[in-house]
């Protein structure tokens, strides 16, 4: 039984690996190779491309805007957020032999970042579901998106703190999944809320590239705040643009 | 038309509860055949408008990656929600951004996504139906394409993108704007948005010649269609005759007279507005600003000066190299263009000009941030000088200046209530209220700091407040210009040098 789980969960990790990795290529892509026509930074803004530089990790790291909009949702946005990046980082102990320097570091503060993660979820979808407006603007899939992400947190809390599991076995298991080493595959343990957390991770990386999580590649891409506002210094033209030119040419 | 009340202004502006519908019965006149077709749109609504709707809206995201990123970006966090004038003043949830933007988002899933081809409840998508375009047309006039969403957004998510997006998209399937479209056609037609021959141009400006000689004593000169002059000076064409409008142009002429810069306006290309723009159309809009090149190449100046213009600065600012460039055949010590703001602010500093402050110490102005000079574009060397200038200009002409509530002013000024195709008659339920921001920060500052005049760079913004103070039970002629007050102030004691030098050079 334990054997067939196991063997259904490699499969199961590795079409989700691909259609996360492969969905994630087209959409960058995708981005990548559409045009800017029209120079449309969100002014005022960075005049060089080292300022943009500095506008976009400010976007990123500390989410400047956000932080002017509105700052309950910048608070809970941003620890959830902060929350994620611990949490990942700290898991990256299952997929790495020697576990690298700085993540063993960051290992104490993986279970604040899971807190943290659930913390800023649950504020942010009392949000959703208090205020009218963003209620209004609510899909199912907004609150579908925010039950999952707090069900792969809650489910990490349990087995950390409540239900604990053969840890070390996981991380063989992944690390043959990594090496390909399907002859030799450990075998999961038999834990209910371990694979919950794992099926739930399965979907998530499934979804990702058809989601709004697209937001996080997306946000690189963003003219209105990726580009140099220098359209008077240099001229800015787009691929497509030079052809209407070139045709309407006397 | 329909009558509404003027709502009640607050000393503390409040973030309304959604009243879903309320505004739905608000949408502009459509374009006629006679006004789709020359430019290049179907007169009216084609037969299999479902699908060539669709098949544009592939175009278009192919063709521009704001739309494109814009359309996947969107999280719903709601933070856009409050921060539209058109939502804080009429309370129709489809005026915040994000759901404004959904209307057209919905179907793009619905057809390019997989999410939305298998499971449309779940995700917000829409087939593309009469409603939609119906629901479309009602909302995305409702957009003054103000960009104040995409201050806020966590990812710079523009409306005003996916609104021009969506109106392209239905002038493609024969259902346009009257308004937009119509004075697309003027401009191709007769060079200004207005429909003014060049004779009436002519006129207007001899007759200004004559006003200003009478008032002032100088033959200030406002000169058409020059041949050699310096500066080609592209004003929107309300500058001509509207007040107080007009009052703005006089202080250009006279800012040149004094300075000795010999300049012209163009019968060519009499209009710095570009409401190409506005309908997300790069052909039209581009043709628009040809004639610019045009002009200043037939008439063989050295300068392109832009005339007191929101939306006409954005597109001179942002778009005008792309579009009508390369300007190598202009005087490189200059940016092309400039805003007439950047010229005398630059003559200013250079004491050139003198102002006598005292010519405008009965008033006590406040200055508003029009939206697309304010987040679309700049002035001078540094960002922000769009807002520093046009203020050291008043600064430098009035002995009393008095700034309202900085979260209204700046990059997140709020739009007068009336741009991007929405200064018509008929939508006027929208303006009125779409203003409300603007006139409780208005109000403020008149209660407490005896504020008696708001002063704009803007054209739209200028007939906005003249035509909609007076509901508020505010006196229209609050409304000013910046170069209105230089034209109180300024000294004119130039001593004739003779036309067609310029004799103040650049470094």
């Amino acid at each position: 039984m334990m054997v067939f789980m196991t063997g259904l969960f490699a499969l199961l990790f590795y079409a989700a690996t691909a259609i996360l990795l492969a969905g994630l290529a087209r959409k960058i892509a995708e981005y990548w190779r559409t045009p800017s026509p029209l120079k449309i930074p969100t002014t005022p803004a960075p005049t060089t491309r080292t300022a943009v530089v500095f506008r976009m990790g400010r976007e990123i790291l500390f989410f400047e805007s956000l932080f002017r909009a509105d700052r309950w949702t910048w608070i809970f946005g941003w620890i959830f957020h902060l929350g994620l990046f611990l949490v990942l980082a700290r898991h990256l102990r299952y997929f790495t032999e020697p576990v690298w320097g700085w993540v063993a570091l960051l290992q104490p503060l993986g279970k604040y970042g899971a807190f943290a993660m659930v913390g800023g979820l649950v504020g942010l979808w009392a949000r959703r579901l208090l205020v009218d407006r963003v209620r209004y603007i609510s899909r199912p899939s907004d609150h579908l998106m925010l039950a999952l992400l707090v069900a792969i947190a809650g489910s990490g809390l349990i087995i950390s703190y409540l239900t604990y599991t053969d840890i070390v076995a996981v991380k063989v298991f992944f690390l043959g999944l990594m090496r390909i080493d399907l002859g030799h595959l450990q075998i999961l343990p038999a834990d209910v809320v371990l694979f919950a957390h794992l099926l739930l991770v399965i979907a998530l990386m499934v979804v990702f590239p058809f989601s709004k999580l697209l937001h996080a590649p997306a946000v690189f891409f963003s003219p209105t705040r990726n580009q140099v506002d220098n359209p008077r210094e240099r001229r800015h033209l787009a691929p497509w643009a030079t052809e209407v030119e070139s045709s309407a040419k006397k | 038309m329909t009558d509404f009340k003027t709502p009640e202004l607050r000393e503390i502006p409040v973030v309304p509860k959604i009243q879903p519908g309320i505004m739905s019965h608000i949408s502009p006149y459509v374009a006629k055949p006679e006004i789709q077709k020359p430019l290049g749109y179907p007169g009216e609504l084609v037969d299999n408008w479902e699908q060539v709707a669709v098949d544009k809206l592939g175009e278009l995201k192919g063709k521009y990656r704001s739309l494109q990123v814009f359309l996947d970006a969107c999280v719903t966090c709601g933070v856009c929600t409050d921060k539209c004038h058109y939502y804080l003043g009429t309370a129709d949830p489809k005026n915040m951004p994000a759901a404004r933007q959904d209307l057209l988002r919905s179907v793009y899933r619905r057809y390019y996504t997989l999410a939305g081809k298998w499971f449309p409840k779940w995700v917000g998508a829409r087939d593309m139906t009469k409603e939609v375009l119906d629901e479309w047309y009602t909302y995305y006039y409702q957009c003054s394409e103000c960009r104040r969403c995409s201050v806020f957004c966590p990812f710079g998510i523009d409306t005003a993108e996916i609104a021009m997006a969506a109106r392209e998209i239905m002038s493609s399937v024969g259902k346009g704007q009257k308004y937009s479209n119509e004075v697309i056609g003027k401009v191709l037609k007769f060079g200004n948005n207005l429909g003014l021959s060049v004779g009436a141009v002519a006129d207007t400006l001899e007759s200004l010649e004559e006003d200003v000689e009478e008032e002032t004593g100088v033959k200030v000169r406002f000169p058409l269609d020059e041949q050699g002059a310096e500066v080609l000076l592209v004003a929107p064409s309300a500058d001509f005759f509207a007040e107080p409008h007009v009052d703005g142009f006089i202080g250009y002429g006279k800012v040149f007279h004094q300075a000795g810069i010999s300049w012209t306006v163009s019968s060519h290309a009499a209009e710095g507005g570009n409401f190409g723009l506005f309908v997300g159309s790069y052909e039209n809009m581009r043709k628009v600003a040809l004639r610019i090149r045009e002009a200043a190449l037939d008439l063989g100046v050295k300068r392109i000066v832009f005339g007191e213009c929101g939306h006409a600065w954005r597109v001179a600012y942002s778009f005008l190299n792309t579009l009508a460039g390369p300007f190598d055949f202009l005087d490189p010590r200059y940016p092309v263009p400039q805003h007439i703001c950047e010229v005398t602010y630059d003559l200013m500093q250079r004491g050139v000009l003198k102002f006598d402050k005292s010519q405008n110490d009965h008033m006590v102005p406040t200055f508003h941030d029009s939206c697309n000079v304010a987040r679309a574009s700049r002035m001078g060397e540094r960002p922000g000088g769009q807002f520093t200038i046009p203020r050291e200009i008043v600064k430098a002409t009035c002995n009393h200046f008095v700034e309202m509530s900085p979260e209204t002013l700046y990059d997140a000024t709020f739009c007068c209530g009336a741009g991007g195709g929405t200064l018509t008659d008929e939508l006027m339920e929208l303006r009125v209220k779409g203003a409300i921001p603007r006139m409780e920060a208005l109000k403020q500052v008149m209660d407490n700091k005896r504020v008696t005049h708001m002063v704009s760079i803007c054209a739209i913004c200028k007939s906005q407040f003249s035509k909609v103070l007076p509901y508020f039970d505010f006196d229209a002629e609050m409304s000013l210009g910046v170069h209105q007050l230089v034209s109180n102030a300024i000294i004119l004691d130039r001593q004739d040098r003779g036309e067609g030098r310029s004799n103040f050079e650049k470094g």
